[in-house]
């Protein structure tokens, strides 16, 4: 898949920001006046961020709030309601720790859950996606919710919790990589049943449709290398996982270490998420005869 | 909205003649004809007479050669468009409810708009039967032609899709296949209509007819197994350099 730099930007820095806001409305840590004003103003601006560059890859971005209208079958649109939950009610529970100097503990925990929910709604997005068979695993959904908790974590300050969830982001990113490898060989698409005529013989794309690019192969078969990949991975999974680690236990979980871990972190998030969409191989580039060598 | 109707009282769709159709792209150029100035937004060319050209299509034809076991390879020419599954993927992704599949006759249409161009739907697509149109910026597929099928202005012989009116080999077929009577159901049943992908579980309403088995090589003379084979070592020069080679 085409990996389009406005959602790499968008699930990274939403997660990030429905990570954090989830720890300040359960107020981890309970921050008053300017404090939370800016750790608020922080989650709120990566999150909104976050989906306003979002908007950038649609054609009609006017149209947008259309998106609201099918949530009955559409987890794009789930996760249009879900963000705007989300938003109003850790907005509304702000209110408290900025200005009155209270806590509003119900609203606080309504509004985390509804975080936890965006960010599962957007795992969803990919994982509903079947023609995708990366994507479509059992890995995907905690790996984005864990990922975004820990950055929140992270940015929140919370060493003992961000350890914790880093690691268990970890294990769950080994197993997303390595049940994702084998996805598409298990889910018994080839040229053979691509095509019906797998049956008669070894089936070669003989000549493509057109000399020319398309849209499809644009945007659903982009061929990475594999080498590369691999030294991604490596990459990713030391900026997102190893070296935060590495920072919160020389530190003792001071927090410094955990804002510098916190930008490791996103980092390494933003080369995951590239590998994310560059990796995943949409059955469709069958019909082209190109899979990733 | 994206909710599929359980069942469409029709099941209008295409079957395609794997073993009929020559490869010459007559239904791609009508299909893009009849639906750049028909419904909806145009199909849009980009940079067409340059050095990188693409457009929109809403039916390809691709070639492939099948190898089987025993005898000689295989060319099958093999268009493909939108199959207009009854569970149809494409259209309960869609955010804004501009996907829906028609209860009457089973029709996967965009409501252009009402299309922001997300794109999911083309993702959720195995075929590829779904492409964007970068200059409307919504999102374009087959529509059976809508516009040609229930109208009452053209004679009754072009109400049928343009792929289907302008092949000249007779490879596609027109009609419901939810009627077990129909032609084409007729078709289908007779020469063992096939599935794209039924692993995907979108169970598609148009169908693909396979080649016919072709007739096996002929055998040259009853006693030619029994002669000897043609000596394949050279001699005179070419035998000493095949040696002389042979031995570095």
């Amino acid at each position: 898949m085409h990996p389009a730099p406005s959602v790499i930007v968008f699930t990274t820095l939403s997660g990030l920001g429905f990570g954090l806001l989830t720890f300040l409305a359960l107020g981890l840590p309970a921050l008053s006046g300017w404090a939370a004003f800016w750790g608020y103003g922080a989650g709120f601006a990566l999150a909104i961020g976050g989906l306003i560059s979002s908007t950038f890859h649609l054609g009609h971005p006017e149209r947008a709030l259309l998106a609201f209208t099918q949530w009955r079958t559409s987890w794009l649109s789930r996760e249009a309601w879900a963000s705007v939950a989300a938003l109003t009610v850790t907005g509304l529970h702000a209110i408290g720790p900025v200005f009155l100097g209270t806590r509003f503990a119900l609203l606080g925990g309504l509004g985390a859950g509804l975080c936890v929910i965006t960010v599962f709604t957007t795992s969803m997005i990919y994982a509903s996606i079947r023609a995708v068979p990366r994507w479509h695993q059992p890995a995907t959904p905690p790996l984005y919710l864990l990922l975004s908790l820990a950055g929140g974590a992270l940015l929140a300050g919370q060493a003992p919790a961000a350890a914790v969830l880093l690691a268990a982001a970890g294990a769950v990113q080994l197993w997303a990589w390595r049940a994702g490898d084998a996805a598409f060989a298990r889910a018994g698409t080839t040229i053979g049943t691509a095509t019906g005529l797998g049956g008669r013989g070894a089936v070669r794309a003989f000549e493509p449709p057109h000399t020319g690019d398309n849209y499809l192969l644009r945007e659903m078969v982009f061929v990475v290398g594999r080498r590369h990949a691999r030294k991604l991975r490596v990459v990713a999974f030391t900026a997102m996982i190893g070296l935060p680690l590495v920072l919160l236990a020389v530190s003792g979980g001071a927090l410094w270490a955990s804002w510098l871990g916190a930008a490791l972190h996103a980092g390494g998030v933003a080369v995951q998420r590239w590998l994310f969409f560059a990796e995943a191989e949409h059955v469709v580039g069958l019909y082209y005869g190109r899979r990733v060598a | 909205m994206t909710d599929l109707p359980a069942e469409t009282q029709r099941k209008m769709g295409l079957v395609i003649d794997l073993d009929t159709c020559v490869g010459c792209h007559a239904c791609v150029v009508a299909c893009k004809g009849w639906n750049t100035e028909g419904y909806g937004a145009p199909l849009s060319d980009q940079n067409p007479y340059g050095s990188d050209p693409s457009g929109t299509f809403l039916n390809r034809v691709h070639s492939y050669e099948v190898q089987p076991e025993r005898g000689p390879a295989q060319l099958v020419h093999f268009p493909k468009s939108c199959l207009h599954c009854e569970d149809a993927p494409c259209v309960t992704v869609c955010p804004t409810g501009a996907s829906y599949k028609r209860e009457d006759d089973g029709i996967v249409l965009v409501n252009e708009s009402s299309c922001i161009g997300c794109g999911l739907c083309a993702w959720a697509c195995p075929y590829g039967a779904r492409e964007m149109d970068i200059a409307a910026g919504v999102m374009k597929k087959c529509t059976l032609c809508v516009d040609r099928i229930y109208n009452e202005h053209i004679p009754e012989e072009d109400r049928v899709p343009a792929c289907v009116r302008t092949c000249p080999a007779g490879a596609r077929h027109f009609g419901d296949l939810g009627d077990p009577d129909s032609e084409v159901s007729r078709l289908v049943a007779e020469r063992d209509g096939i599935d794209l992908m039924p692993e995907m579980g979108t169970r598609p309403v148009n169908k693909y007819l396979p080649p016919r088995p072709r007739d096996e090589e002929p055998v040259m003379d009853v006693l030619g197994p029994l002669l000897e084979p043609v000596a394949d070592t050279p001699d005179g020069l070419l035998g000493w350099l095949d040696r002389q080679l042979s031995k570095l």
